[in-house]
């Protein structure tokens, strides 16, 4: 495949411009209790159930660093292949909001914990490496609910203080694709390392989006504007679509695009201005003096990267190695830990081409139909090792094996008693075959006949027909030897 | 007893101890004696039936093992205490009441004290001379009209017109020492991170330390025992060895560096300091310390450094006094508009003059300039300590650069007001301990404070030398109880 042609462009008379897209994601930390507090992070809990007076930042209180989620930062800057700084600090963002209790973010500024990494990317036409700037740690503000009361917002301090990773890529990104890939990847070596479980519904993960265009070819940047906290990757997608070609109509019209803050609109498909460059926030960010800057020991770190577990890339390279899968099955299976853990476990007794191709195939089919996860699976790894092995060793034919495993989706059951219990072991018996046959070419004289004086096209229609008499259960390759000698 | 509440802590520990006398006695009396010094004002809130019913019970089943048995104490009015109003001498916290126990209070009820009230102090601790307060102004012991310091000047009052046997405050640039000499007590700011500054309202967060104010050394020796401790809730807590401040106390000095830093001697400072720091130098070399002339280089810029990153703190720090969770609510229009009403009715001028400084020197574009420069100095502030302690123990100054001045004289000149702090700040900076002492008097009677700073964590050295100095000293404060009709 040429690069080109998965190039995204958008075209206008004889323009072509390119898309230049950043990423700044923010993930929730896995983690009991809050960055700052011990408060718990439980989602979906009754509105300011968890709120400790360090959350509502009650006069006097202060805010003492959670080493769990320090840790979980580190993992997953170890994940992103990043540099780790030792020393790092945290910073004042002063804003005033009614969701934010203390007047103040505290964040992570000038010095993150995170420095420079790479996610790699699997496209359609190859691996793209996206750079990683940095990740922070910060906190999460409280919600403000306006549509309780007409007059009155109300504010629900359960996120006050819950710890936010925030992973700012480079501008590396070209086309609402690659947006995909990367937040998926990103999501991917989040949840095998166990620091941000992804979940896009429950606000774990949402992203600040930075567009700008670029004739092609051409090498400076152009201005860009940041759509804010856009909560799904399909959002993502059509913001930076309808922004792309917003900015390249404001060019190709002869106007300059302003740098702004812009809100992406799902129900009506744009986005709009939020606020411009001139009305942008003056942070007064300075160095937190309630924390003492956070450092790290080598030994820290190097104890952390012990518990890294293998991660989608490394995982990838292995199953193509060792188990000879395609590159595309291998980037299917380890897109998640739970997938590759499933057909780790499926493969542990039985045939890994078959194993593969029933997972990537019929499993995700079925999955897919009843929206179900793959942890959510009715048919367990053990049971689909079974029914592969029914396969293999001739106890059943692979069309039957659908029929038992359509059985086994109903409930996870045991694939031998299936074919025991509906009677759909596969006939091998060379002598009940032969009388099959035999009662077969005896019903089709006629057609023997013709076979036997050239025409050996109908030699299939023995095979279905003996297939058909037997309710699919013979063995289709004895029936091929069979038949050949019979006829 | 009669004369309860002329004696000192340590008398009236013993006293209790000795069940000469009960802590309800020990309670009544200052309660009696509080509830008379009204004019005074150094009360913001008055927990005296509460306190005398506390004194009650600990009798019943005394536990004279403690540190502190029965001892009626109040406290500045920026510790928080759990079920009693807590205003940081604010209108915009006028009706706030914790429901949480600062560490520095919790610790002093743990060794058995008893809260006697809430003492008035300047607007969140932004102020020299307590008329900051939107409680009003409090009364000096010493004369009539004269302010007792600040920002801890209800505590000063209290102490020295002995409304509570001894006290705690707390000090950013010189809150407990100057009051301290402006009244003539004893006042500890520890170094920095000794005592937690948790349920303390903040006012500059690098800078604010909680400490004793005592009648005298000993008292406050015990009293920095008590509130001195390593606290998880405060992430600039230090973890360090405390002494028993009261137990290793000694008068015995002798061989002590002792420094002079010549850049102290201020242009345009009163002869009767000149002459009470000269004195301090007698006293110190009749102790058997020796005097060594030193240089603190920076310490010009210590005030106008002083007045960037306490400001930026706070400015942040009282970013919090929004109208929304707590404390006072002006309605407004709108979100913003509610948040400038509540703000500008509910801080007084003084904190809002900071907010605005706070505000602009970390604005973009001033931040460099302002508050990064400003770290800066204050780095070169610490190393001039640093250098001096490779050859002396401690450092003996004057506490402030005048005595007490009378209620209004500089409210409407806030850079006269600001250089009270010019002898104290520095300290603060280096986040160093420093304590006050009482030595003597200025022609019209007033009391006079030197200050000692000692190398961060030496406690126990400071408060020996303070000890040793009182004892030569001999300080007797001149208050006549004019306000008791």
């Amino acid at each position: 495949m040429s690069k080109d042609k998965s190039e995204y462009l958008i075209n206008r008379k004889d323009n072509q411009y390119e898309v230049v897209i950043g990423l700044e994601v923010h993930a929730q930390v896995t983690s009991e209790s809050k960055l700052f507090s011990t408060s718990s992070t439980k989602f979906g809990a009754e509105p300011n159930t968890q709120v400790s007076l360090v959350d509502a930042a009650l006069p006097g209180m202060l805010p003492v660093i959670n080493e769990y989620c320090v840790k979980q930062a580190i993992k997953t800057g170890i994940g992103l292949k990043a540099k780790i700084n030792k020393r790092s600090v945290f910073d004042r963002k002063n804003y005033f909001y009614a969701d934010l209790p203390q007047g103040y973010q505290i964040s992570q500024f000038k010095d993150p914990i995170v420095g420079e990494g790479k996610v790699i990317l699997d496209m359609p036409d190859g691996q793209k490496e996206v750079g990683i700037e940095r990740l922070h740690l910060e906190q999460d503000a409280g919600k403000s609910i306006h549509d309780l009361d007409p007059k009155y917002t109300f504010v629900d301090l359960n996120r006050s203080g819950v710890a936010l990773m925030e992973i700012v890529s480079k501008p590396d990104l070209r086309s609402p694709d690659e947006v995909n890939a990367y937040v998926k990847k990103l999501r991917s070596i989040m949840r095998y390392l166990g620091t941000c479980d992804g979940n896009m519904q429950e606000g774990s993960l949402r992203a600040d989006v930075n567009v700008s265009v670029r004739k092609k070819g051409s090498k400076e940047f152009g201005t860009r504007c940041e759509i804010k906290n856009v909560n799904s990757i399909k959002f993502m997608q059509m913001a930076i679509e309808y922004e792309a070609n917003r900015q390249v109509d404001l060019i190709e019209d002869g106007q300059s695009i302003d740098q702004e803050t812009r809100l992406f609109d799902t129900k009506k498909n744009e986005t709009r201005s939020m606020r411009s460059k001139e009305d942008a926030h003056d942070y007064r960010y300075f160095p937190d003096p309630d924390l003492l800057p956070l450092e790290v020991s080598e030994d820290f770190i190097e104890k952390l990267k012990l518990e890294i577990p293998e991660l989608p890339d490394e995982k990838k390279k292995r199953f193509i190695e060792k188990f000879k899968l395609s590159p595309y099955e291998a980037t299917i299976l380890v897109s998640d830990n739970e997938t590759s853990n499933y057909f780790e476990n499926v493969i542990k007794k039985s045939d890994v081409k078959l194993a593969t191709n029933w997972i990537i195939g019929e499993l995700f089919a079925a999955l897919n139909e009843k929206n179900l996860e793959i942890t959510e699976s009715p048919i367990s790894a053990g049971n689909l090792s079974k029914l592969i092995n029914l396969i293999k060793d001739g106890t059943i034919s692979g069309k039957i094996a659908k029929t038992v495993f359509e059985h086994m989706m109903e409930g996870d059951k045991d694939p031998k008693k299936i074919v025991e219990e509906k009677g759909l072991k596969q006939e091998s018996d060379p002598k009940a075959l032969e009388a099959l046959i035999d009662k077969v070419i005896d019903d089709n004289r006629e057609k023997a006949t013709e076979y036997k004086s050239g025409k050996v096209k109908l030699f299939g229609f023995f095979v279905g027909q003996v297939m058909k008499v037997s309710a699919g259960k013979a063995n289709p390759q004895l029936v091929n030897e069979i038949l050949k000698k019979k006829l | 007893m009669s004369d309860i509440t002329k004696q000192s802590l340590s008398e009236l520990i013993k006293n209790i101890k000795d069940k000469k006398l009960s802590s309800t006695e020990v309670t009544k009396a200052f309660v009696e004696r509080s509830e008379k010094s009204k004019e005074l004002n150094a009360y913001v809130t008055e927990d005296f039936s509460a306190a005398i019913d506390k004194a009650k019970k600990f009798d019943e089943n005394p536990n004279l093992d403690l540190k502190l048995p029965g001892i009626p104490m109040a406290v500045k009015d920026l510790f928080c205490t759990k079920n009693v109003k807590t205003t940081a001498g604010s209108k915009i916290l006028n009706n706030f009441t914790p429901t949480y126990e600062s560490t520095v209070t919790q610790n002093i009820w743990n060794e058995g004290a008893i809260l006697l009230g809430k003492l008035n102090c300047d607007e969140f601790a932004m102020g020299s001379s307590n008329e900051t307060s939107f409680f009003g102004c409090v009364q000096n012991p010493i004369d009539k009209d004269l302010v007792p310091g600040g920002s801890s000047g209800g505590s000063s009052s209290a102490v020295a017109a002995q409304l509570t046997p001894i006290t705690i405050g707390t000090d950013t640039g010189g809150s407990i020492r100057q009051p301290a000499s402006f009244t003539g007590i004893v006042g500890l700011k520890p170094t920095y991170g000794s005592c937690s500054r948790y349920g303390i309202v903040a006012f500059a967060s690098s800078l604010d330390q909680a400490g004793p104010m005592a009648q005298n050394v000993r008292d406050c020796a015990l009293l920095h025992e008590v509130i001195s401790s390593y606290d998880e809730k405060d992430s600039t807590s230090i973890d360090f060895k405390r002494n028993n401040y009261v137990k290793e106390l000694t008068n015995n000095i002798k061989g002590k560096k002792i420094g002079i830093p010549k850049e102290y001697r201020v242009n345009g400072m009163p002869k009767e300091i000149e002459d009470l720091w000269k004195k301090g130098i007698d006293y110190v070399k009749d102790c058997g310390a020796e005097i060594i002339d030193i240089s603190l280089p920076h310490t010009n810029y210590a005030l106008p450094t002083y007045y960037i990153v306490a400001p930026a703190e706070a400015s942040s720090n009282l970013a919090r006094y929004d109208g929304v969770k707590y404390g006072f609510r002006a309605d407004g229009e709108n979100l913003i508009d509610m948040y400038e009403k509540t703000r500008s009715e509910g801080f007084g001028a003084e904190v809002q003059r900071r907010i605005m400084i706070g505000t602009y020197v970390l604005s973009s574009g001033y931040y460099d300039a302002y508050y990064l420069k400003a770290q800066k100095v204050r780095k070169l502030i610490k190393n001039d300590f640093d250098e001096a302690y490779k050859k002396v123990d401690a450092i003996l100054t004057p506490s402030t650069p005048s005595s007490a001045f009378k209620i209004g004289e500089k409210t409407n000149d806030p850079v006269s007001m600001y250089l009270n702090d010019i002898f104290t700040v520095p300290v603060n900076l280096a986040g160093l301990p420093g304590i006050s002492i009482p030595a003597g008097h200025d022609a019209k009677g007033y009391p006079l404070g030197l200050q000692i700073i000692g190398k961060a964590f030496d406690e126990q050295n400071l408060l020996n030398i303070a000890y040793a100095m009182e004892e030569k000293i001999n300080f007797k404060n001149k208050i006549t109880d004019w306000w008791i009709k």
